[in-house]
């Protein structure tokens, strides 16, 4: 449904997106991930027909984006990430005149509304001026103005920014309806735990350019350490020559001691967690208990980029 | 389109009539100021009551003539005259308590009734005057002048001092060695009629004729202020009101560019940029949005102006709306180009206000423009508010036709055009990344 090819932006001798390419299916949901500066915005800001690309161009359904008044325009919805309302006017005005910029009018638009309102449960605050909401209701209500003229591709810039939690899981369940609605989804985060939740497919960036593009199983299969292994020792002190001999065994990739417990990175946790547990016991390191998770995502990406997402 | 073109005014209307106090402002300021100017500038009686101009009065010599002048400047109406020492002159002078101080000195009216007749020194009187005021102590000078010719003529006439001053004068005459003849002879009957004629009037009752004031000035000014028609009075509230309208609304002008450049930083823009819109549908509902409120708000003093102080459209009418639309269309682009021209919207604003300030003060909606030098009515042309000005000038209180608006609704237009075509060339568009 969505696909950007090649996107390419500078501003002067600073190239802020070089060469990005994604795709988006009906129903998916894809996560745009990288630290401030990646060039997530500029990439969104060019699908939307905001900026125009230096080169590379952006397809809805497989037609090309082309011009400010492309009637194309009108398959995308865009939520930014600075609330695009106008604070002094009611939520049903700023809703009036967002659907009358899609050429919406009438009983049409009074249906839109009640639609999307619904949808952002803002229904019964319909009057009241956005001046007087809370910052999540706000982002819920700038979701509904991006949803208005029913696109089919919604792009949501940083949808959560200062949002509490209970706004958050709204605009999550929200967003789990519109995938299943068919709704093609660009969620452009840096919110790791939202991408690993909801996203079905994530693309990294990372000075401007696609460092990653795959499922989050496909991205943890990127990294070495894909398995973190936490082994609870019975004796619980600190041995660092244990940790040295630990360090070359065959599989695993880190290792590191923390408040009595080993914690040890393994590229597969299935062929090589029996080998390292066998060979503590051997060593005279019983333990009491052992538990394993994958490795979160800001792994992933510190491995992929060199850098933490929130840099 | 028009549905687009037409949400996007509306909301601009909307948001200019829901800020209350804004629109307060933009009202009540410009009356306020408009209402201040005005009276000032004539009122709407075709002239207003004037401050009179402090003027001391130091009498060193305590003659009749002395006395004669002093009292005829204390009863001039545009002066406020109060008697003083010199020193105490001086310092209320410096001070700037006073505008002008006339010092008579000792022996002055002998000094003048002989100068009256006779060449030779003539005596001096001192004006002291604030150079903070030096149009005012000009006016003094000329008012001095008139009743000094008028206070020594009457005592030459009709006073002792005259009458002893023609007595030595025959006499200094009589025995002038190396005179000739004729001239002698000359000077000697006219000094002798003058002689027997002040004999003769002081034998009849004093103010029998009209020589009893001395020489006065031989003319009177008739004046006449050329107005709409006659018996119509110059109301000084019509150039005030179109000169703030016109102030005020460029103001807005700026605030509605500076609203811009702040609005390309914000999502709303964002949400508007992704809108299948055109570029003309996003700055002209703006531009149109603004003339509209302009035009409101001018028509608002206006109407303020006719029932308050009884400034009428003395002209023709579709003139007067004529230029009204032109300037809130010039009005509306002006903004436009404000915000297209500007970099940030802090920088802009000051930059903005001291333009817009200049080119009211040079457009002549302070100060009518004909107070200007003959090269800076020129520079003025280029000046929009200027056309404005004649504009409203010519269809409120000059009374004129809608030919004399024709002009300057046709230059607004074109400044509308430049700014408009200006500000779409160098608007910058796309949204910062």
């Amino acid at each position: 449904m969505l696909e950007a090819r090649s996107l390419k932006k500078s501003y002067g001798p600073l190239v802020a997106v070089d060469g990005v390419s994604l795709r988006a299916g009906k129903g998916e949901i894809i996560g745009l991930l990288g630290p401030n500066g990646a060039g997530k915005t500029t990439t969104v800001s060019m699908i939307a027909g905001l900026l125009r690309p230096d080169s590379g161009e952006v397809l809805i359904g497989g037609r090309r984006l082309h011009g400010d008044t492309d009637p194309l325009k009108r398959e995308i919805g865009l939520a930014p990430q600075d609330v695009g309302l106008y604070e002094e006017l009611s939520a049903r005005d700023n809703l009036a005149l967002f659907g009358a910029l899609y050429n919406l009018g009438g009983a049409e638009l009074k249906r839109a509304m009640g639609r999307v309102l619904e949808l952002v449960g803002l229904a019964d605050r319909a009057k009241d001026k956005v001046a007087g909401f809370s910052g999540g209701m706000k982002r819920r209500l700038n979701m509904a103005a991006a949803l208005l003229h029913d696109p089919q591709v919604l792009l949501l810039d940083e949808p959560t920014v200062g949002v509490d939690p209970q706004s958050r899981n709204a605009i999550f369940d929200n967003l789990e309806t519109l995938r299943q609605a068919g709704k093609t989804l660009l969620y452009t985060t840096h919110y790791m735990e939202e991408a690993e939740r909801l996203c079905d497919r994530l693309v990294i960036v990372d000075h401007g350019k696609v460092v990653a593009d795959d499922t989050l199983q496909g991205l943890h299969k990127l990294i070495p350490a894909a398995s973190l292994l936490t082994v609870e020792l019975a004796d619980g002190h600190e041995d660092f020559d244990l940790l040295e001999e630990l360090g070359k065994l065959p599989g695993v990739q880190s290792a590191e001691m923390r408040g009595g417990s080993l914690k040890i990175g393994l590229g597969d946790l299935s062929t090589e967690a029996p080998h390292v547990l066998a060979w503590l016991v051997e060593r005279g390191h019983p333990f009491q208990h052992v538990s394993s998770e994958l490795a979160s995502l800001e792994s992933v990406f510190l491995t992929l980029t060199g850098r933490s997402l929130r840099d | 389109m028009f549905k687009p073109f037409r949400a996007l005014v509306r909301k601009d209307l909307k948001l200019y009539f829901s800020n209350r106090r804004a629109l307060l402002m933009s009202i009540v300021a410009p009356i306020a100021f408009a209402s201040f100017f005005g009276y000032l500038f004539g009122g709407s009686g075709g002239q207003t009551e004037t401050a009179r101009i402090p003027v001391l009065a130091v009498d060193s010599d305590g003659s009749a003539i002395s006395r004669e002048i002093v009292a005829r400047l204390t009863s001039d109406k545009a002066l406020e005259v109060k008697p003083a020492t010199l020193a105490a002159a001086r310092e209320a002078v410096r001070k700037g308590k006073a505008t002008a101080a006339i010092s008579i000195p000792q022996g002055f009216g002998d000094a003048a009734a002989k100068a009256f007749f006779r060449s030779g020194d003539k005596p001096e009187i001192g004006v002291m005057y604030d150079p903070s005021h030096s149009t005012e102590s000009s006016m003094i000078q000329g008012m001095l002048a008139g009743h000094v010719m008028e206070a020594v003529s009457k005592e030459m006439f009709n006073g002792p001092t005259g009458r002893k001053s023609v007595k030595d004068s025959l006499a200094q005459v009589e025995g002038a060695e190396g005179m000739s003849p004729e001239l002698k002879k000359s000077l000697t009957e006219m000094l002798r009629g003058v002689e027997g004629f002040n004999q003769a009037r002081a034998s009849q009752a004093q103010g029998s004729d009209a020589l009893d004031q001395g020489i006065t000035m031989p003319f009177q000014v008739k004046t006449e202020a050329v107005t709409s028609g006659t018996g119509i009075l110059y109301n000084g509230y019509a150039h005030a009101f179109g000169g703030m309208g016109i102030q005020f609304i460029l103001m807005m002008g700026i605030e509605q560019g500076v609203m811009m450049l702040l609005l390309q930083r914000s999502g709303v823009w964002k949400r508007l940029r992704a809108a299948p819109l055109s570029r003309g549908v996003l700055l002209g509902s703006r531009a149109v949005s603004a003339a509209l409120t302009s035009m409101y708000v001018l028509l608002v003093l206006f109407a303020f102006a006719r029932v308050v102080f009884g400034v009428r459209i003395l002209g023709n009418w579709a003139g007067f709306l004529g230029v009204c639309v032109a300037f809130s269309l010039m009005a509306g682009t002006f903004g436009l180009l404000i915000a297209a021209l500007g970099k940030t919207p802090e920088a802009t604003r000051s930059l903005a206000i001291f333009a817009t300030l200049l080119m009211v003060m040079l457009g002549g909606a302070w100060v009518p423009t004909l107070f200007f030098p003959r090269w800076l009515q020129k520079v003025a042309l280029i000046m929009p508010a200027r056309w404005a000005m004649d504009g409203f000038d010519a269809t409120t209180w000059r009374g004129l036709g809608f030919s004399a608006a024709a002009g300057p609704i046709a230059a607004l237009l074109g400044f509308t055009l430049v700014f408009g075509v200006l500000a779409w060339m160098r608007f910058r568009w796309e949204a910062e990344g």
